[in-house]
C-alpha cells in the first residue's frame, strides 16, 4: 500500500515531463515541417548543429 | 528606394530593379538589420529539392540562412538588409528550374488557434493517459481505500485538464446556446460536464464508479478531430493566400520634381504619373500619356493575343505591359479599379449561391436532440421503475457518456484530412472540408479556355513548314522580347542552330515587332504590314499568319500561333466524361479559337461570353438540377467560380480567381481535375461509411447503457474502440493510384520548360 506513495508521483512526474517536452518541441518549431524533417535525414552535408533561433517561430 | 538615375530610359535593368523593390517591399525586418523574405516554391517535392534550393539561395551574397519547409513548399530566406538591394532570389530559383512566387507574409496572420488546439490536445492527452492508468488499477480490483485515493487523484488531474482543454468546446457550445441553436459541441459539453460532476459526487460519497477517465478521454479524442480539421483548413488557406500576387505590389512613380520613387499600390492616387517598364503589371486603372507597347489582357478577358497601347489608351489594373516602356497617369485609386468592380460581381454571385450545410453540421442537428431525449427518457424510465433518483441519474449520465459523439466527431474530419493530404501530394490545395463534400456531388464540369484548358501562352503551329535557317534567325531575334509570340518562337528554335545576337543589334518596335541587324542585312520580325517593304507583293502565304520574318523587306517565313493545351487536357476531359460528368467550355475568346480547342478535347462550347454571362450559364445549369464544378483562372471567371457548386483554379490564376476557388492546383497538368473529383468521391464514400459505423456503434451501445449495464470500464472500451475503428477506416483513403509515381517524378520536369523560360 505504501508503495503507491512513491509510485503515483513518479508516474505523474513522468507524464508531466512528457507534456513539457512536447510543449517545448511545439514552441521551438519542430512540428512546422514534418515532411521536410523526414527527407532531411537523408541529406549528408546538412549535419551541422542548428544555431539558436534559426528556425522561424511561425510557419 | 529607387536606384535608377533620373532621366534614364527604362531598360531591362530597371525591370530587375523594380522586381528587387517588390521583394524589398514584401520582406519584413526580423531584427538587427536582417530581413526575411518568404517564397512559395510549388516545385519542391523531395529531399533533393530541399538541398538544391537551400544551396542555391545560401550561396547568394548577403544571404544569412535559407531554409525550405517541405510541408508548406515554402522557402524562408534571411538576408542582410543593409545592402542596396535584395539578392535575386526568384531569378536564381528560376535558373535552377523552380518557379517561385513572393509569399505575402502580411496576408498570413499568426496561426495562434492551431498552437492553442495543440496545447489543449497535449494537456488532455497527458490527463487521459494518467487517469486511465489509475482507472485500470481501480478496475483491476483495488480495495476501497486505494480506490478512493485514486479517484481523488483523478479528480485533481481532470479538473484543470477539463478547464484548460475543454474551453474549446464549452465556448462554442455556449455561443450556440445563447443564439438559441445547438451544435455538436452542446451534447459534448453537457456529457463531459455531467460525467465530471457525477464522478465528483461519487468520489465524495466513496462510490465505486467514477467516470473521470471517460470525460477526459472523450475530450482527447474530440480534440484530435478538431485539431485535424483546423490543421487542414488553415494550411491550405494560407498556402493559397500566399501564392504570387498578380496585381502589382507597387509602382515606380515619377514625382513633380522629376525624381522617381517606388510606392506601394495603395499610395497611388488619381493623377499620379507612373513609369511602367516592359514586363510589369498595370497597378491601377490608368491612361497612357506617352510610349507605345503591347498589352496582355488575358487575365481579364481570356483573350490571349495582346492589344496595342498608344497615347490615350485606357489600361485596366492587372493587365501586363509586354514590349515597351509606358508613362501612364492613374485614373482611379486601387479600390476603385476594375478589380473592385469584379469583387462586387463575386459578392453578388456568392450571396446567391444556396448556403451549403456541411455533413457534420447536418448530423449534429439530428444528433443532439436524439441523444438528450434518450438520456431524459432513460432517467424517467428508471425513476418510475425503481424510484431510486441516484441510480436513475447515474444511468442517464452513462447514456450521455456512451453516446457522446466521439466517433462522429472524428468521422468527418479524419477523412477530410486524409483527402487533403492525398490532394496535396498531387499538387492540389483544398480550402476547406465543405468544398470536398460539394466536389463529390458535382455532375457537370465547366472549363474556361485561356489559362485553364490552355496555358494562356501561344505556341508555334507550323514549325515543320518553316525553313530551319529562317527559324534560327527568328528565334534568335525573338529571344530578346517578352511578347508571347516571341517567347513561343524562342522556345521553338533548335538550340544548336540558333546564332547568338548581341542585344545592341536588336531593337523592339512596340506594337509592330522586332528589328535586327545581322551582317549587311536588316531583319524584321513582326506584323506583315510593317515588316514587308511597301513595294513587296503580299504573298498568299502571309494571310492568316500571326507574324512574319522578313529580310530587307522580303518575306522569309510566316508563323502561325495557337494557344497550347495544358498537358493531359484531352485525357482529363475524357476521364471526366467517363465518370459520367458533362463537360462544357465557356470562354471570352473569339469563336473559332474556342471551337478549335473545344473540338480538340471534344466538348460543347460557347464563345464571346462576358463574366456576367458565365455566371448566368453556371446558374442555368445549377437551376436545371445539376451541380457544376467550374474550372477557371481569370478575373473574368472569378464570379462564375464563386457561383458554382464547387470550383478549381490553377496556381497561375489571378488572385481573385484563386481566392474565389475552392481548390487550387499547382502543377501544369489538367489531370488534377479528375484526380480531385476521384478523391472527393472516395472521401464522400468513406465519410458515409464512418457515419454508418458511428451510428451502428450507438445502436449497440445505447440499449446496453439504457439497461444500466455500462460501468466506467465498458464506457472506456466502447468509446476508444469506436474511435479507433473510424480512424482506421479513414486511413484507407487512396486517390486514383495509377500513374501516381510517374506524375510525381515528371510534374516538375513538365512545368519547367514553360515557367523556366519566362524569366
Amino acid at each position: 500500500m505504501t508503495d503507491f506513495l512513491y509510485l503515483v508521483p513518479i508516474a505523474l512526474g513522468l507524464g508531466l515531463a512528457g507534456l513539457a517536452a512536447f510543449m517545448w518541441a511545439l514552441r521551438s518549431g519542430q512540428y512546422d515541417d514534418l515532411d521536410g524533417a523526414a527527407e532531411r535525414i537523408l541529406i549528408d552535408d546538412g549535419d551541422k548543429p542548428l544555431p539558436d533561433k534559426r528556425t522561424p517561430k511561425t510557419p | 528606394m529607387s536606384c535608377c538615375a533620373p532621366g534614364a530610359e527604362m531598360t531591362n535593368g530597371d525591370v530587375a530593379a523594380s522586381r528587387a523593390d517588390e521583394v524589398l517591399l514584401a520582406s519584413r525586418i526580423v531584427g538587427d538589420g536582417i530581413r526575411q523574405t518568404d517564397l512559395s516554391v510549388p516545385g519542391i517535392h523531395c529531399g533533393g529539392c530541399i538541398q538544391k534550393v537551400e544551396t542555391a539561395l545560401g550561396a547568394l551574397p548577403g544571404v544569412e540562412t535559407a531554409r525550405v519547409n517541405l510541408s508548406s513548399k515554402r522557402a524562408t530566406i534571411r538576408w542582410d538588409g543593409h545592402q542596396a538591394s535584395p539578392p535575386p532570389f526568384i531569378e536564381t530559383l528560376r535558373g535552377i528550374g523552380y518557379d517561385a512566387h513572393l509569399y505575402d507574409v502580411t496576408a498570413d496572420s499568426k496561426d495562434t488557434t492551431l498552437a492553442g488546439l495543440l496545447r489543449a490536445l497535449a494537456v488532455a492527452g497527458f490527463a487521459a493517459s494518467n487517469i486511465m492508468l489509475l482507472s485500470v488499477s481501480v478496475w483491476a480490483g483495488a480495495d476501497a481505500g486505494t480506490r478512493d485515493l485514486f479517484h481523488w487523484i483523478s479528480a485533481l488531474i481532470a479538473l484543470p485538464a477539463l478547464a484548460y482543454s475543454g474551453r474549446v468546446f464549452f465556448r462554442s457550445a455556449w455561443r450556440a446556446l445563447r443564439h438559441g441553436q445547438t451544435n455538436m459541441d452542446v451534447p459534448i459539453s453537457i456529457g463531459v460536464l455531467l460525467a465530471f460532476g457525477l464522478s465528483l459526487y461519487e468520489t465524495f460519497h466513496h462510490g465505486a464508479h467514477a467516470y473521470f477517465d471517460a470525460s477526459v478521454t472523450l475530450l482527447f479524442f474530440l480534440l484530435i478531430g478538431r485539431t485535424l480539421d483546423h490543421l487542414m483548413r488553415e494550411r491550405a488557406r494560407t498556402t493559397v493566400k500566399g501564392l504570387a500576387r498578380l496585381a502589382a505590389r507597387g509602382a515606380l512613380v515619377l514625382q513633380h520634381d522629376g525624381t522617381r520613387v517606388y510606392l506601394p499600390v495603395n499610395e497611388i492616387g488619381v493623377g499620379t504619373t507612373v513609369l511602367l517598364a516592359a514586363g510589369e503589371r498595370v497597378p491601377v486603372d490608368a491612361r497612357v500619356v506617352s510610349g507605345q507597347s503591347d498589352i496582355d489582357r488575358s487575365l481579364l478577358t481570356g483573350e490571349s493575343i495582346p492589344v496595342p497601347a498608344i497615347e490615350g489608351t485606357l489600361l485596366q489594373a492587372g493587365t501586363l505591359n509586354l514590349t515597351g516602356p509606358l508613362t501612364i497617369v492613374a485614373t482611379a485609386v486601387a479600390e476603385d479599379s476594375f478589380l473592385a468592380e469584379m469583387m462586387r460581381l463575386i459578392e453578388a454571385a456568392e450571396s446567391s449561391r444556396s448556403h451549403y450545410r456541411r455533413i457534420a453540421d447536418r448530423a449534429a442537428r439530428l444528433y443532439a436532440p436524439a441523444v438528450h431525449t434518450t438520456a431524459l427518457l432513460t432517467f424517467f424510465g428508471w425513476m418510475i421503475a425503481t424510484g431510486d433518483a441516484h441510480r436513475a441519474i447515474t444511468i442517464a449520465i452513462a447514456v450521455l457518456i456512451v453516446t457522446c459523439p466521439c466517433a462522429l466527431g472524428l468521422a468527418v474530419p479524419m477523412v477530410q484530412v486524409m483527402a487533403a493530404r492525398r490532394l496535396f501530394e498531387r499538387g492540389i490545395l483544398l480550402k476547406d472540408g465543405g468544398a470536398l463534400e460539394r466536389l463529390a456531388e458535382i455532375d457537370a464540369v465547366v472549363f474556361d479556355k485561356t489559362g485553364t484548358l490552355t496555358l494562356g501562352q501561344p505556341q508555334l503551329l507550323n514549325a515543320a513548314a518553316i525553313d530551319p535557317a529562317a527559324m534560327g534567325i527568328a528565334s534568335a531575334i525573338a529571344a530578346h522580347s517578352r511578347h508571347p509570340y516571341s517567347r513561343a518562337l524562342a522556345i521553338a528554335g533548335h538550340p544548336g542552330a540558333v546564332p547568338q545576337l548581341a542585344s545592341a543589334d536588336v531593337f523592339e518596335h512596340p506594337g509592330s515587332g522586332m528589328e535586327a541587324r545581322i551582317g549587311p542585312h536588316r531583319y524584321r520580325l513582326g506584323r506583315a504590314a510593317w515588316a514587308l517593304a511597301a513595294s513587296a507583293p503580299v504573298a498568299i502565304e502571309t494571310e492568316g499568319a500571326s507574324a512574319i520574318l522578313a529580310r530587307d523587306g522580303e518575306l522569309l517565313a510566316s508563323f502561325r500561333f495557337e494557344d497550347r493545351l495544358r498537358a493531359d487536357a484531352a485525357a482529363a476531359v475524357n476521364e471526366l466524361r467517363g465518370n459520367g460528368l458533362a463537360v462544357e467550355v465557356l470562354s471570352g475568346d473569339r469563336g473559332e479559337t474556342v471551337q478549335r480547342i473545344a473540338e480538340a478535347i471534344g466538348a460543347r462550347h460557347s464563345a464571346n461570353v462576358l463574366p456576367a454571362g458565365k455566371v448566368a450559364r453556371v446558374a442555368e445549369i445549377e437551376a436545371s438540377g445539376h451541380h457544376v464544378l467550374m474550372v477557371g483562372d481569370g478575373l473574368n471567371d472569378a464570379p462564375a467560380l464563386a457561383a458554382a457548386h464547387a470550383s478549381m483554379a490553377p496556381a497561375s490564376a489571378a488572385d481573385i480567381g484563386r481566392n474565389a476557388a475552392d481548390l487550387v492546383f499547382l502543377h501544369e497538368s489538367l489531370a488534377a481535375v479528375p484526380q480531385a473529383v476521384a478523391i472527393a468521391r472516395n472521401a464522400a464514400r468513406l465519410v458515409q461509411q464512418n457515419l454508418a459505423l458511428a451510428v451502428g456503434y450507438n445502436l449497440i451501445a445505447v440499449p446496453i447503457a439504457v439497461l444500466g449495464y455500462v460501468t466506467p470500464l465498458v464506457a472506456a472500451v466502447a468509446m476508444s474502440s469506436s474511435s479507433v475503428i473510424v480512424i482506421a477506416n479513414a486511413l484507407r483513403l487512396r486517390g486514383a493510384k495509377r500513374k501516381r509515381r510517374a506524375r510525381r517524378i515528371f510534374a516538375p520536369l513538365v512545368a519547367r520548360p514553360v515557367t523556366g523560360r519566362s524569366a
